[in-house]
């Protein structure tokens, strides 16, 4: 069984991710929305903080909410993906190259691949943001990426 | 990445206004140095002197709930800061006493009438607390003051007039009653 990990106070939780959030929601969405976006994602955090049953992944769980703020800017507006403004400069190049054709995944692959490969996280955590065990989450990232690559190739 | 200034005031005033938080607090600057000023949707639940504003998130935490967020505190800041400059005899904020004890609770709603520039005795707020011989308690009461200042336990005095204590710290009570005229 695994140890409970004390949930701490909301304010530390936004202290420790607040400029990891902004930095991803800058990636996804471009500078224009990534404010926006960062204010909704904390809401939602603060709004699904005292239903929390423990404080364990944390990070990986404000990813996930930041990645579903993300999807639903991308759902709301007209443009297709492929016209999407180019993403900003990253400091992880083999993600970065992929990084443009992420939006045409289905989702749950878009998210592995995303906190894989664009945040560096684990699978176990990657696991716990989607509500899967880590195997899935193992499993999720790499056939997004060979999806990915199938795309890069033609 | 860090967040701008701008974009985290946004954030957490958004916070207080959508009532997402448990309790909401601030570091207020005073000439007793910065006070710790925190509230609930109810009204304003503590008031502390020499804040660490680190322990004070997980202090919150533990009574109030998790939601606890670092947020402008409008109201409070303003009376407070209007009876530092000697323009508040009153303060007109709603209080949240929630956590505190029956006979605590009904001892600070006496000590809340005490007037502005005015001291009053441990003995007679035991009196009109209904608990004559309770003066011992009543100190105890006003060492707890979860607000101190807008509820005045500074104008509580020893029976001989000596200042006796203060949980800020005596200073500050001399200080407070200079403020208010009862001391030179």
């Amino acid at each position: 069984m695994m140890e409970a990990v004390t949930i701490p106070p909301f304010e530390r939780f936004y202290d420790a991710h607040n400029g990891e959030i902004l930095a991803f929601l800058h990636r996804r969405l471009g500078r224009a929305e990534a404010e926006d976006a960062f204010q909704e994602t904390f809401l939602r955090a603060l709004r699904a903080y005292g239903r929390l049953e423990h404080g364990r992944d944390l990070r990986a769980w404000a990813y996930k909410i930041a990645e579903r703020v993300a999807i639903d800017v991308h759902r709301r507006r007209a443009a297709p993906a492929a016209e999407e403004p180019a993403a900003a400069v990253d400091d992880r190049p083999a993600y970065a190259q992929l990084e443009h054709l992420a939006g045409q995944l289905p989702a749950t692959e878009r998210a592995a691949v995303v906190l894989r490969y664009g945040y560096d996280l684990s699978y176990a955590q990657i696991g716990a943001a989607l509500g899967s065990s880590e195997d899935a989450a193992r499993q999720a990232a790499s056939s997004g990426v060979r999806r990915l690559r199938r795309k890069e190739l033609r | 990445m860090s967040v701008s200034p701008e974009l985290d005031r946004r954030f957490r005033a958004a916070a207080a206004a959508a009532g997402l938080l448990d309790v909401a607090y601030d570091v207020v600057d005073s000439p007793l140095g910065p006070l710790l000023v925190a509230a609930t949707s109810r009204g304003l639940c503590r008031i502390a002197f020499d804040p660490e504003p680190d322990e004070a998130a997980e202090t919150l935490a533990r009574r109030y709930g998790l939601r606890v967020l670092r947020a402008p505190l409008d109201a409070p800041r303003r009376e407070l800061d209007e009876y530092f400059e000697g323009r508040r005899q009153v303060f007109d904020l709603d209080l949240d006493l929630g956590s505190v004890a029956p006979f605590n609770r009904r001892v600070l709603e006496e000590l809340a009438r005490v007037p502005y520039g005015q001291t009053t005795t441990y003995g007679r707020l035991a009196e009109r607390a209904d608990r004559p011989r309770a003066a011992r308690a009543v100190g105890m009461v006003m060492n707890r003051n979860p607000v101190p200042i807008v509820l005045p336990c500074h104008r509580v005095v020893g029976s001989t007039g000596k200042l006796v204590g203060y949980g800020g710290g005596i200073e500050r009570k001399e200080q407070l009653l200079r403020l208010e005229g009862v001391l030179a």
